[in-house]
């Protein structure tokens, strides 16, 4: 079909196509078909063995995993420090800046001098989550970062809330 | 004892060919993957063997839907009427020297006759259904092969001219050697016919009363479970027929190109010469399908009478003037 700019009338779109309106030689020109038929069957065998340059592109993942690109936004981990102390002082800047409003900490006083506070509880809805990595920058303490877990099923919606516990081992 | 030998012969055949359509799907499926780069089934049973066997429990366990206002009656005899004369065709066809079901003096024409009822079923299944898409399936589905059966029919008069009998079995008989194939002797009316086939078939590039992209599934949208799987069914092994009756008349059927001797096992080797061949088409029906887009209505409408008949009729008129001549000279 040609494109063009000029509005059809409906007595063209009705109008039979060109190859009826042709005579002599032409009226057989569809046995022209036969050498184009050809020449695409080849250039799907070709596909089929895998000839000239082509290739199967599936990635048969559970037992073949794409490698993950570097700066990949999977799953939250809390980190620890030397002491396998948590490193989050609870300031509530994640909190604050995260989008999707999912996270959600509750602070109490540390038990040790060189901080004031740290989280009581700490929760992430991962169902909300966008994934966005807000938090992992507004974090003063390099206390929180995205994983390149992306392999996040459950089979419940509580599982998804993911507790202190869960993001510390994550 | 006769009987005996009949009904056995019937039976392996009809077992046979109830066997390649699961393997044809999945050779299907497999196939297409490979022409598109993908992988295929390859999950359920060692290399994806025994995909046909979970999708057949599939369609077991679906749901029989039966539209609210449908043809009760018409409803239920379109997938039978689309499933049995395909079935019933194959009756005549040599699987291998003197491996027919019934030896019949008018084989061609009753292979003809069987397929063309499947179009019953199609019209059937489109009207019953009381939808629109299945009747505008149905309808393409009978003019489309109501056309192209004139084009295979006339590309077949030519080869009957030359060949001299309507006997299917004498017609492969005569092809024993490699350079009396029918190909050879009609290669226009073997181009003609095996066009036609693929209409008559309801395959790509001729597939439009199925047509998922404007017609959603055209005449079997309102149809499914079981019935489906009957139409789904019919029209395979409609393909397995035409494959086996195009082997047969052009491709010497189960002569493997030279004189067999005679013998069991030489009657075995042509059982899987034809096999052979019988595999090899139905895989250039795959290859195609996979290859050639859609045509158009129009175009396909335009392609058969104007394309197709007449290059039929100039073959037919060729091919008597030369079987005149040849005569003449040859003193006959």
């Amino acid at each position: 079909m040609e494109t063009s700019s000029k509005p059809v009338s409906p007595s063209d779109s009705l109008a039979v196509n060109d190859s009826e309106k042709l005579t002599g030689y032409s009226k057989w020109k569809f046995l022209l078909y036969l050498p184009a038929v050809l020449k695409g069957l080849g250039n799907t065998f070709m596909h089929m063995i895998k000839a000239k340059g082509h290739k199967t592109f599936t990635i048969q993942y559970p037992e073949v995993k794409r490698p993950v690109r570097a700066g990949y936004r999977g799953e939250h981990r809390l980190k620890k420090d030397a002491e396998g102390r948590e490193k989050c002082v609870a300031c509530f800047m994640c909190q604050t800046v995260c989008p999707a409003l999912c996270i959600r900490i509750v602070a109490e006083e540390a038990p040790w001098d060189d901080r004031d506070k740290r989280p009581k509880t700490f929760e992430i809805d991962m169902l909300r989550c966008i994934y966005c990595g807000m938090c992992e920058e507004a974090c003063p303490c390099d206390a929180i970062e995205l994983t390149e877990k992306f392999n996040i099923v459950s089979t419940s919606r509580t599982e998804k809330i993911y507790d202190k516990e869960k993001l510390l081992s994550n | 004892m006769d009987l005996v030998l009949d009904v056995t012969r019937a039976v392996v055949i009809f077992g046979a060919i109830m066997t390649l359509v699961p393997m044809l799907v999945l050779a299907e499926r497999r196939i297409s993957a490979l022409i598109q780069n993908r992988v295929g089934p390859n999950r359920v049973g060692p290399m994806g063997l025994l995909q046909p066997l979970a999708d057949v429990l599939k369609l077991l366990f679906k749901e029989e839907i039966t539209p609210l206002r449908s043809d009760k009656i018409l409803y239920s005899l379109g997938p039978l009427l689309a499933f049995a004369p395909a079935a019933l065709a194959f009756a005549v066809i040599p699987v291998g020297r003197g491996l027919e079901v019934a030896e019949v003096s008018f084989g061609v024409l009753f292979v003809i006759t069987a397929t063309s009822l499947g179009v019953y079923g199609i019209s059937f299944g489109g009207w019953a259904s009381n939808s629109k898409y299945s009747l505008l399936g149905a309808l393409r589905s009978s003019a489309q092969i109501i056309s192209y059966e004139i084009a295979m029919g006339l590309a077949l008069v030519s080869l009957l001219m030359t060949a001299g009998t309507l006997n299917l079995s004498e017609i492969v008989l005569r092809q024993d050697n490699l350079l009396e194939w029918n190909i050879f002797r009609q290669p226009l009316a073997f181009v003609i016919f095996f066009t036609a086939a693929f209409a008559e078939n309801n395959r790509l590039p001729f597939d439009l009363p199925e047509c998922e992209a404007e017609l959603i599934g055209g005449y079997h949208t309102e149809y499914s479970s079981m019935k489906f799987a009957m139409y789904f069914l019919g029209e395979y092994i409609a393909m397995i027929v035409m494959s086996a009756f195009t082997v047969s008349l052009f491709l010497g059927g189960w002569n493997p190109g030279f004189t067999l001797p005679e013998g069991v096992w030489w009657t075995a080797l042509s059982v899987g010469v034809f096999s052979i061949k019988l595999l090899a088409v139905l895989f250039f029906y795959i290859w195609v399908r996979w290859t050639l887009p859609r045509f158009r209505y129009d175009q396909l409408m335009s392609l058969g009478w104007k394309g197709l008949v007449p290059l039929a009729l100039a073959n037919v008129v060729l091919t008597g003037i030369i079987v005149t001549l040849w005569d003449s000279l040859t003193g006959q």
